[in-house]
């Protein structure tokens, strides 16, 4: 579905584009964590769920999760349109990824929302 | 007429006496039986000079007439003999047993391509994969178009607009290159090293207008992104192309890096 609503180009340019702004992203992410008291202690309930709570930090999770679900889903779909071919095997490997993705992110957006909202 | 093969380094030459090795030849016949794959040895003298495709040729005049072989000019050029030598694509009349160093020479079909019978593979897919990527200049007009006052006028190029394609026409489609490839061992459908390394050909040369249509062929789900750059197509090339080059310099074209050809080349 993915390449044939996006030719393989565009898609692999959102590929690039999302390794390079995951890795500056959780570059950031990583820094805090080890500048904020500590690398243990910022695993624990409580500053995880501060973590959620504060709007910026929030947003900055949601975006990671967004890129690296979309890098990560397409290279999957990579790896298995290579393992295998034939156009039912391919469309359902490429559906497959793409809902996945969003399943994904739904899951990861509903933790990270109702964390932030206060109903966890 | 099989011997008991001998492996280590081939011996060294006494004066008076001829050298020799053994040549372990791939036997099968897919038309027939599918399952089975053999290996034939022969003890073959050699020379110097002697080539693969020279012992090959000495088993079949002396030893066995039936082993299948597909072979032409002897000089590298028409890319018929590929086949894999001690477990490395190479072109058996340009492959010198005394390079080799070994005593025992394995010569089997190239990988990645259906086998016909002994040595002999299917390049369909190959040819087929190089017409699908338009291996010609691609323009509306022709050279005779341009005559004027009598005169035919030619497609100038300069020198640095040559550099830019001239080392990918020198492909002679042996197919040593999709034989290396790692992704064709997976991915049948993907074009290969060699269609990607002559669509690269065509979009770096400055007298093509093509480029729009060869990059659509290209910009595929197996198309120019499922290269992994391992590079081992530029290792196996007889001619000293360099296809993974080609294959990076035309997804960095696409990419909007620049590359292919200076001359305004869309159609």
């Amino acid at each position: 579905m993915a390449s044939a609503i996006l030719r393989e180009s565009t898609i692999m340019k959102i590929h690039y584009g999302t390794a390079l702004a995951a890795v500056a992203l959780v570059a950031v992410h990583v820094l805090m964590r080890l500048t904020s008291g500590g690398f243990a202690e910022s695993l624990e309930y409580e500053t995880v769920l501060a973590n959620y709570r504060f709007l910026p930090y929030a947003l900055m999770l949601e975006i990671i999760l967004v890129l690296l679900s979309i890098h990560g889903f397409n290279g999957l779909r990579v790896i298995l349109l290579e393992l295998r071919q034939g156009p039912r095997y391919e469309k359902a490997v490429s559906y497959g990824c793409v809902a996945a993705m969003f399943a994904l992110i739904a899951y990861g957006s509903r933790t990270i929302i109702m964390t932030n909202m206060g109903m966890v | 007429m099989a011997l008991q093969a001998a492996s280590g380094p081939a011996p060294a030459q006494r004066p008076g006496t001829q050298r020799s090795i053994t040549l372990r030849i791939a036997r099968s016949n897919p038309a027939h039986d599918r399952s089975t794959v053999g290996f034939d040895d022969f003890e073959v003298p050699y020379e110097k000079w002697t080539t693969v495709l020279d012992a090959i040729l000495e088993v079949k005049k002396r030893l066995d007439h039936s082993v299948a072989v597909r072979y032409s000019c002897r000089q590298a050029t028409c890319g018929s003999c590929g086949m894999m030598i001690n477990g490395r694509p190479g072109l058996a009349c340009f492959t010198k047993i005394d390079e080799l160093n070994s005593s025992v020479v394995t010569v089997e079909p190239l990988q990645n391509f259906p086998v016909i019978r002994d040595l002999a593979v299917g390049f369909d897919s190959l040819f087929e994969n190089h017409r699908e990527v338009k291996p010609y200049l691609d323009r509306d007009d022709t050279e005779l178009d341009n005559i004027a006052d009598g005169e035919l006028k030619e497609y100038p190029q300069s020198p640095e607009e040559l550099e830019q394609y001239i080392q990918f026409a020198n492909c002679i489609k042996c197919g040593l290159c999709n034989a290396a490839c790692p992704t064709m061992a997976t991915d049948s459908s993907f074009l290969g090293p060699q269609a990607l390394a002559q669509a690269y050909r065509y979009v770096g040369d400055s007298r093509d207008r093509g480029k729009d249509s060869r990059l659509k062929v290209i910009d595929d789900s197996h198309g120019i992104w499922r290269c992994h750059f391992a590079g081992s197509c530029s290792q196996v090339c007889p001619k000293g192309v360099d296809p993974a080059m080609g294959i990076q310099m035309l997804r960095g074209y696409m990419l909007g890096f620049g590359g292919g050809s200076s001359g305004n080349n869309q159609k």
